[in-house]
């Protein structure tokens, strides 16, 4: 018998034992429904959780947000303004059609002409790419204005769709000319209605019914390795309560995000969990630039938050252990800075903030604040885990040194607006740092705000620092990962000196699940039916 | 009759005239979309692109009028949220929603009529106590309490049915229904059985009253004095007068449930209109929750069309047309 006949029969073998070992369904309860399955159409975790079945980016971020080849094998940066992506032979799409340097293009071109698209940071990453060059059908130069390290990471969100649903002739990237491209572009209800959902991912749509759910099927084309499950059903039931009784029933094999209360229940009663800390830090956005804030109200009749040693104080004045265990359920960990320790950028091995409240007097009374002020902290209820009592509790805390603290509470689709018209003087964030790496949490709350920069667009506070804006400025021009790490550590370390943002702790993701089931949680929280598999 | 119903029709419209400018002004008067929907990392440009492409950045009087002029062409506007038809996401739902509701409205006749005509005629019996005391505890027990309950004894504990969403469906006519399929009905089940609780105690309660009212009218009286069987009593001369406000209640009943079975469809999940209501309400998505209403508005003039229609074939002393006095 000859080697090849040999590989062949064993291959042959090994399809049918996986074929008949793994066909079977995976029923997964979702806390909140994906609002399209256009991939190019609302960056969510709901929706990225669902794309990411189906289409694949040229890098993708493994389960702790590292970066690892996707579609292209290999990238680099050729020279300042250059990255270079070698795509990977062997990718191909579901209808067989070999993924291209053609495809990039039209990926890139499609972000940028998308009508229907809302909420596009995606588009603001690829307006970045000022031209698109494809040497061959496998090598892509994508060329940005001015070095731009994170590009990469950032592609880690930009999913590739095949050129053939919209007819062009030879494409080239000029996406205001149209690229080449001579029907319409597809929009978001071309892709819901599933015709043009050709990705070159594990799974294929097979059915999107909006409110009822989402069917995915092996894909049978799939270049990568066969994921475990034949199909995939995603229900979105929003309601922890019924989430849980859905998974207790039997109805799911896995749910997202239980009530970490829940977590003691769902091991009594056979089932098995997994916690994952996330990339999401949840923190205090105080109003650190305005002489008046409106929410605060001070004995000399200034704003008590513009001074550094007040914010500090604050800090102090924060016993995050006790909130991570009391409040939390233990499903959380406290932060010591805005991205997890070990995340490219972070503070290596910094200490936890300390918990002083009376350092924390002693610094107010330095700042001249010795009786306090009166402060009231603006915060969600029904967006972040346990939003409303985590609000309550630092309000406590803050009240022991003597800040008069009141607690506002409100719906999320009253409360954001609200931030954004700079009505709060302490307001609750959270924010995941989706590109794994320290600069993401700078440019969007630390920085000043810089529409033309595209920095500073969420710093409500109007925190304004000249000197961490020129360390974070050269940060993300600097290609040497060794120098930008450094850099982005020092403007992480002068973040926490001045404190515009009190960091409290990263949430964890959570998932329960059948216990003959073994599931990886990854930092973004994305749900992926890739990542569970039969026990063995 | 044609009369009837045109002036009926005009009447409609009015109406729904006058339920757009309150509903548009109420729901536009709230919040501001763009927050809930755009993520801090997308650009002022891009930010501001999205506000003039839906509109946003008109007056309130100009935003209706371009609502009011598509809503003559029959486009109610586009999801926020979704990007696609708000009508094209309510229809989608529609037919979850009047499944689940047309099995609780029939439950609801088939139990509460003549569990009602049992314990009006046996009035003083302890059967027919104990029908009018179970009833109190029908639509005393709250809507999202029963469920849960419901969910905990017959999906948690004993593991019979489905918690949560709906079964296998099967198109008809190209509409998707999971009443033709075993695990459909299993899905339904719980949900359904919810949402009639409430109302089979309350037909059941007004048939009955209705019943013992009328036993002590003298038609009654003098049908029993002729020698007539009970049975044909019961059927002819109680029943056909009884059931005149009890098919107004369940064509009410129907209406209400259809639009605002919502409490019912978050607790087991059903993927229905009145859950996506609460969605659009919590993600300010002001086109679907417009849509929404017109909608439901016409629905109930329609109902109430259909119940006025009704009463005429039950009872023909009823006249469609006015009195030309």
């Amino acid at each position: 018998m000859n080697t090849p006949l040999l590989t062949t029969l064993a291959a042959g073998l090994a399809c049918l034992f996986a074929g008949t070992a793994s066909a079977q369904t995976l029923k997964i309860g979702l806390a909140s429904e994906p609002t399209a399955v256009d991939p190019h159409y609302h960056q969510t975790t709901p929706n990225e959780a669902l794309i990411y079945h189906i289409f694949q980016p040229l890098v993708a971020m493994n389960a702790d947000m590292q970066l690892q080849p996707a579609l292209a094998k290999s990238w680099e940066a050729t020279d300042d303004t250059t990255w270079t992506f070698k795509l990977d032979e062997r990718a191909r799409f579901s209808n067989g059609e070999p993924f291209t340097a053609q495809d990039v293009v039209f990926s890139f071109c499609r972000i940028l002409n998308n009508e229907t698209a809302i909420g596009g940071g995606l588009t603001n990453v690829a307006r970045r790419i000022v031209a698109i060059e494809t040497p061959d059908a496998h090598t892509v130069h994508l060329k940005t204005a001015a070095p731009y390290p994170v590009l990469p990471n950032e592609l880690a969100r930009a999913p590739m769709i095949w050129s053939g649903i919209a007819k062009h002739d030879q494409l080239h990237y000029a996406p205001k000319e149209g690229c080449g491209v001579t029907s319409a572009w597809p929009t978001v209800a071309d892709f819901n209605k599933g015709d043009m959902v050709v990705g070159t991912g594990p799974y294929l749509l097979k059915s999107y019914v909006k409110g009822t759910g989402v069917v995915l099927e092996r894909n049978p084309q799939y270049w990568g390795d066969a994921p475990a499950w034949e199909q995939v059903r995603m229900t979105a039931v929003p309601a922890a309560g019924p989430r849980l009784t859905g998974l207790l029933a039997g109805d799911f094999d896995l749910i997202e995000n239980p009530a970490a209360r829940d977590l003691k229940r769902i091991k009594d009663s056979g089932f098995a969990h997994t916690i994952k800390p996330s990339v999401r830090v949840m923190f205090f956005q105080l109003d650190a630039g305005r002489e008046q804030s409106p929410l605060v109200k001070s004995p000399k009749g200034d704003n008590p938050l513009q001074n550094a040693q007040v914010r500090q104080a604050m800090s102090l004045a924060i016993d995050r252990k006790t909130i991570v265990q009391r409040i939390m359920d233990g499903v959380a960990e406290p932060a010591n800075q805005f991205i997890p320790p070990g995340m490219f950028g972070s503070i290596e091995g910094a200490p936890p903030l300390e918990y002083n409240p009376k350092k924390a007097k002693e610094l107010l009374a330095q700042a001249g604040y010795p009786d306090g002020f009166e402060l009231t902290l603006s915060a969600t209820n029904d967006r972040y885990i346990n939003d409303a009592q985590l609000t309550q509790a630092v309000a406590q805390y803050l009240s022991r040194i003597g800040i008069k603290t009141q607690v506002d509470t409100m719906t999320r689709s009253v409360y954001f607006p609200k931030r954004a018209k700079k009505e709060m003087s302490a307001s609750l964030g959270g924010w995941g740092s989706e590109t794994g790496e320290a600069s993401n949490f700078l440019q969007y709350w630390i920085t000043t705000r810089n529409p033309e920069l595209g920095v500073g667009s969420s710093n409500y506070g109007a925190y304004s620092n000249p000197e961490l804006d020129k360390v974070y400025l050269q940060a993300v021009r600097t290609l040497d990962d060794d120098k930008r790490s450094a850099l982005l550590q020092q403007a992480v370390k002068i973040a926490l000196d001045e404190m515009p943002s009190i960091p409290l702790h990263f949430e964890s993701g959570v998932w329960a699940y059948r216990s003959d089931i073994q599931y990886e949680g990854r930092a973004d929280q994305r749900t992926m039916a890739t990542a569970a598999r039969p026990a063995q | 009759m044609a009369i009837f119903i045109v002036r009926r029709m005009l009447q409609s419209v009015l109406v729904l005239l006058a339920v757009s400018v309150v509903v548009f002004a109420a729901v536009y008067a709230v919040g501001d979309p763009i927050e809930l929907l755009v993520s801090p990392d997308v650009g002022q440009a891009e930010r501001d692109a999205l506000i003039a492409r839906l509109g946003l950045d008109l007056p309130l009087w100009q935003q209706y009028f371009h609502f009011l002029s598509r809503a003559l062409h029959g486009d109610l506007g586009t999801s926020f949220v979704h990007g696609v038809s708000a009508v094209e996401l309510i229809v989608q739902r529609f037919p979850a929603t009047l499944e689940l509701v047309t099995v609780a409205i029939a439950l609801t006749c088939i139990l509460g009529i003549p569990l009602g005509l049992v314990a009006g005629l046996y009035r003083d019996r302890w059967l027919g106590r104990g029908i009018m005391g179970g009833s109190v505890l029908g639509f005393s027990l709250p809507n999202f309490w029963q469920g849960m309950v419901f969910i905990l004894l017959f999906a948690v504990w004993l593991g019979w049915l489905p918690a949560s969403g709906r079964g296998a469906t099967v198109d008809v006519l190209g509409v998707p229904f999971s009443l033709f399929t075993a695990e459909g009905w299993r899905h339904l089940a719980l949900p359904a059985v919810n949402l009639a609780v409430a109302n089979i105690a309350l037909i059941l309660r007004m048939t009955a009253s209705g019943v013992s009212e009328a036993q002590s009218q003298d038609y009654v009286r003098f049908a029993r004095a002729k020698g007539l069987r009970p049975g044909r009593i019961v059927r002819r001369h109680i029943l056909r007068n009884i059931l005149i406000p009890v098919v107004t209640v369940i064509g009410m009943e129907f209406g209400t449930l259809i639009a605002y079975s919502t409490i019912t469809e978050t607790v087991f999940s059903w993927p229905g209109m009145g859950k996506l209501l609460i969605d659009s309400v919590y993600q300010l998505d002001r086109p679907v929750i417009v849509a929404y209403v017109m909608l439901v508005t016409m629905l109930f003039v329609l109902i109430n069309l259909i119940v006025d229609i009704l009463y005429a074939v039950l009872d023909p002393r009823v006249q469609l047309t006015e009195p030309s006095a």
